[in-house]
This record gives structure tokens, sequence and C-alpha cells, in this order.
């Protein structure tokens, strides 16, 4: 093991450049015999590793529910998490946009102050006498507007950054929720929408089955449509994704939209919850729902994370919110553990591009 | 034989500065063309003409022995010129097989608007192994993404990438400007049998042991001109690196 260790450590590169070169040092000094039986240990260590970091966010999440379970008898009942589910019903829809944002190296700051917009908007086409399909079709509509400004002005506007627009929206998106409605929230909404933020089947809340179905049509669009796949390519490498010819503009103000309906989405079950258009709702949501993307493991380099994780991070920030609840531990040590979850994970993907980096370097010797 | 691929009086200006001046160039099906010479001797700008990065300000091109126009880098490829630059423009996060068929998806139905139809995940990944397969190019797992793979693996994805869609010319850049000698011997056969498949190949390089070995002419730029052809042999590199310089009067 002792010359295993030194074959790595040469091949350790600080740039892809250096690889070949040290994989062919690597192969020169030890292509046969046990030196070779050492790096293939440690190349399939190495994978065995890596596997483990991906699935990274779903252990962590799984240890976290058996913990909760074993400090707190109350925490595995129906009821509770029935109360999970629907506190996380939120987060994860605006999760999942905020995903399809991420995976094009983007960031959607403006989507609680979007959820508001959208509320207040839909409490007053109620006023207006509009019943609950026009009152859902009024707040979708609102959000994928805000969506398509946030996206239309970052491409044709050539921001350098979407950072930049999505902060403007969220102040002018919250501006306008407070002036439309006075600053007050605005009592009222229809059946369909109550429905939609309070009921449940069972102890099952029917918010959790729109996460549902909204997360397995994200992952269908992300994994299986032509569109999924230039999502990916815009992100992984936006000026590839031009020369070969897919059409990056339009994909780019695409998932601005997207991201903006989820945030409608989101806004019909917060009315739906508080039975009222609410100027304040969603406030700092578009941290959590950042926080989600991230603490799932997907990259703000682009081109990396999927639906399902994201939703782990959406119910991981959940679970330790209801955990420390039901524990009684101090309220405002919360925010504490979510930041410190949030470095966590972000440090397990650096640990991972680290590793790949060797698994490469590895790769290539024994090729 | 009607060559593959023919400029004629090739010039291009940027601002005063002359970049190409009445270049003419040919190359056959299944022959591999090298362009040689000094930075700044108009390799690049010639390259980046006929895959349509740049335009010519005069001058001809033809595919087959018929003039075309290349406007963009699109146009380029539909006509069958497809390029290989030093970024190499792969998607590091995606899998080899999503890499071959970035922007040119095999998907369906067909009654469906391009983005919404579903990508024809199996038969992608069959026939990307199936093509590496037939050009001899073995990669540790398929299902993993480029980004894991060394350099010379990336090279050579890319170089078979091209290889596919191309019908008639391909472009390299430098392809063994970044590689270990081992990985450079895998491209370097990969592009041998590109020809072998008919292919028309350009390479621009500064590996001169690496052109004597797979280019079967060697066509030397200076200053924007055509100066030299030779046959690229152990005898005649001394001649091209004369030319390349330009002390051979």
């Amino acid at each position: 093991m002792r010359n295993v260790a030194s074959a790595g450590g040469e091949a350790v590169p600080e740039t892809a450049e250096v690889t070949p070169v040290a994989a062919d040092e690597a192969a020169a000094t030890g292509p046969a015999g046990a030196e070779h039986d050492g790096l293939v240990r440690h190349y399939l260590l190495l994978r065995v590793v890596l596997g483990v970091i991906r699935l990274g966010p779903v252990l962590i999440l799984a240890g976290l529910i058996i913990g909760m379970a074993l400090a707190s008898p109350v925490f595995l009942t129906t009821g509770n998490i029935g109360n999970v589910l629907s506190q996380t019903a939120v987060i994860a829809v605006l999760a999942v946009g905020q995903l399809l944002v991420v995976l094009t190296r983007g960031i959607d700051l403006s989507v609680g102050s979007t959820l508001a917009l959208a509320s207040v908007v839909g409490a007053i086409a109620f006023e207006h006498g509009q019943q609950g399909p026009g009152v859902i079709v009024v707040m979708l509509a609102t959000g994928a507007a805000v969506g398509f400004v946030n996206g239309a002005v970052y491409v044709w506007g050539r921001l350098p950054h979407p950072f930049i627009i999505t902060l403007a929206s969220l102040s002018i998106a919250r501006g306008l929720a407070l002036r439309l409605s006075g600053g007050q929230p605005k009592r009222g909404m229809p059946t369909a929408v109550r429905s939609i933020g309070k009921d449940s089947i069972g102890w099952l809340p029917h918010s959790a089955f729109l996460v549902a179905a909204i997360a397995v049509l994200g992952a269908v669009v992300l994994s299986r449509l032509v569109w999924g796949r230039w999502i990916y390519a815009t992100g992984g490498n936006p000026e590839a994704a031009r020369r070969t010819g897919i059409p990056v503009r339009p994909v780019l103000v695409s998932v601005y939209v997207l991201c903006g309906l989820l945030a409608g989405v989101a806004a019909i079950i917060t009315s739906g919850r508080l039975n009222a258009g609410s100027p304040t709702a969603g406030s700092l949501a578009e941290l959590d729902s950042i926080a989600a993307v991230i603490i799932g493991g997907a990259s703000f380099l682009g081109g990396r994370g999927n639906v399902a994780n994201a939703l782990v991070g959406a119910v991981m920030i959940g679970v330790i919110r209801n955990g420390m609840n039901l524990l009684n531990v101090d309220a405002f040590l919360q925010p504490i553990v979510i930041g410190v979850v949030i470095v966590l994970a972000v440090e397990a993907d650096v640990l991972r591009g680290w590793l790949e980096n060797r698994f490469r370097v590895l790769q290539a010797a024994l090729a | 034989m009607t060559a593959a691929l023919t400029v004629r009086g090739a010039t291009k200006r940027f601002g005063p500065v002359l970049a190409l001046d009445e270049v003419d160039l040919e190359v056959q099906h299944g022959e591999v063309l090298a362009v040689l010479g000094d930075n700044g001797a108009g390799k690049s700008t010639l390259i980046k003409c006929i895959s349509g990065v740049h335009r010519l300000d005069a001058g001809e091109i033809e595919i087959d022995g018929l003039p075309v126009h290349i406007t963009s880098p699109a146009a380029a490829r539909a006509h069958g010129i497809e390029t290989v630059y030093q970024d190499l423009a792969l998607f590091d996060n995606l899998e080899p097989a999503a890499n071959f068929y970035a922007g040119r998806e095999d998907a369906g139905p067909r009654w469906l608007p391009r983005p919404l139809r579903v990508l024809r995940r199996r038969s992608m990944a069959d026939a990307t192994v199936e093509l590496l397969e037939r050009l001899q190019v073995s990669l540790p797992d398929h299902a993993a993404t480029v980004g894991l793979m060394s350099g010379g693996q990336r090279q050579v994805i890319a170089v078979a990438r091209a290889a596919v869609f191309a019908s008639k010319v391909v472009i390299l850049d430098e392809p063994t400007a970044a590689l270990g000698v081992r990985e450079s011997r895998r491209v370097l056969d990969l592009i041998l049998r590109l020809r072998a498949e008919g292919h028309a190949v350009i390479v621009i390089s500064h590996a001169m042991d690496h052109v004597t070995e797979v280019a079967d002419r060697a066509v030397v730029m200076r200053r924007g001109r055509k100066v030299g052809e030779e046959i690229p042999s152990p005898d005649s590199q001394e001649r091209i690196v004369a030319l390349i310089v330009g002390t051979s009067g």
C-alpha cells in the first residue's frame, strides 16, 4: 500500500493538463505486479467513496430521520409527518424551480417576493369575482410573468449575471405586493385554493401530492426530454452549447419562466393555508430554496444536480426545523444549524471535485 | 478526382492587418493535410474562415467541386465540415453519448416541438458505443461523465464526435498540444483511422514529429501567405522548419 500512496501522491494534478503526463509516469513506473494491483484497489475504493458522496444528501437525511425518531416519540407519528410535509411543501416547490435556474449557472433571488405578489394578485382577482380556476390561473400567470421579465432582462439585456436582475425584482415584486394590498393581508381565498393549501387525505396533505406531481414532472423534463438535456448542456458549457446549435438564450429564459411559475404554485399553497393574499408571505423563502438546492448537492457552477436531491434538501430543512421544535431547542438556533448544514454540503461538493480529479488520474494510469 | 475541400484566393483583413493573403488550399478525401506556421502566421484565421467563425473578404470555398457560402458555424456544419478547437467544447457534466448528440439529440415523436420530444437514450448510447468501437476508441466507462476522463480520452471523444457528424472535412486545431506521449498516440491513431474511412482531415499542429507521422502533405504559412508545401518526412523536416521561420529565402 505504501507504493500506491506514493504513486497516487505524485499523480495529483494541479490542472487537467498535467493529468496525462502524470498518468504516463504512473504507468511507466508500475504497469505490472503488486503496484498495479494496488492502483486497482485504490481506484475501486475511490469509486465507492465517490458513490457514497453522491448519495450523501439521501444518507444524511436518513440519518437525521433515524436520529429524530430515536430522540422524539412524536416525530414518526402520522400527524407529525403530515406536519413536516405541509411545512416543507412551499420550500420544495420553490426548490424545484430554483434547481432549474441553478443548473444553468444562474440564481433566482426573487421567488419569495414573486410568491407574495402572486398571492396578493390572486386575492384581488378573487375580490373581483374570480372563482377557484380563475384565481389559480391568475397566480400562476403572475409568477410566470415575473420569471419572464427576469429571464428576458438577463438574456436580452446582456446582464453579466442573473443575480442583479433577480435582486431588483425581489425588491420590485415585494413593493408591488405591498402597494397593491395596502400593506395588509387581503382576506379570503376560493375553496379550491384553500383546499390545496389546507386540506388533506387522511394525514397526507394535498400540498404533498402537488409537490410529488411537480417533482415527477420536473424529473421527467430534466432527464427524458430534449429540453432538459439542453438545460444541463447550457449549464455545463454555455459556449459549447452555443456552438453545437443549442438555443441557449431561449433555454435560459425558459428556466426563469418556469421558476416564476413554480413561485406561483407556491403562492397557491401559501394563500390557501392563510386563506388570504399576503404581501409579506415568502420572506426569505428564496434563501430556503437556494439552501435546499445546495444541500441537495447541486453545483453553483451549473450542470450538476437533480430534482430528487433538491427535494431531499428541502425535506432536510423541514426535518431540522420540525425536529428542533419537537426537542424544544431554542428557536434561534435553527438558522445556525441550517447554515452549518449548508457549509457541510458545499464542502462535500468540494471534496467530491477533489476525489474526482484523483479518480481521473488513476483511471488514466490504469487505462 | 475532385478535392473534398478547395479554397481559392482566401483573403481576410482585420482592419489594417492582412491576416490572409490569397491563400489556396486543397484537401482530398482520405488525405491528412497539415497546416503549419508560427504564431500569427494565419493558420487559425484560415480554419476559422473555413469553419464559419470568420467570413472571407475575398476568395472561394468549394466542397466536392461545388462553390459554397459559409456564413456561420452552423452553415459549415451543414456542409459537412466539423471543427475540433483546442478547448474541445465538451460538456464535462454529461456522459459521452450526451456529448456526441448535444444539439442534435435523437428524439421523438416528430409532431412535438423539438424541446418537448422524448430522448431516445438507449439508441443514442448504443450508437455511441458502436461508433467508438468502430474507431477503436476504448473508454473505461461509457456511463461516466466526460469530466471524469483523462485529457487523452476527452480529446478522442471530441475528435470522434466531429468525425461522426462530418461527412466531408474534419478540422483539428492542435489535437495533441495538451497530451502526454501515450495519449497523443491514441489521438494520432484515431486521425489515421479517420483517413482510412475517407474523411478529409486538416490538422493544425506545432508538433513536427506528429505531423511527419500522420500528414500526407504539409502546407506552410507565414504572415498570412502560403509559402510552401512539402511531403512531410524525416528528410523534409529541416526544409519545413526553414519555411516556417522564414530562413529559406
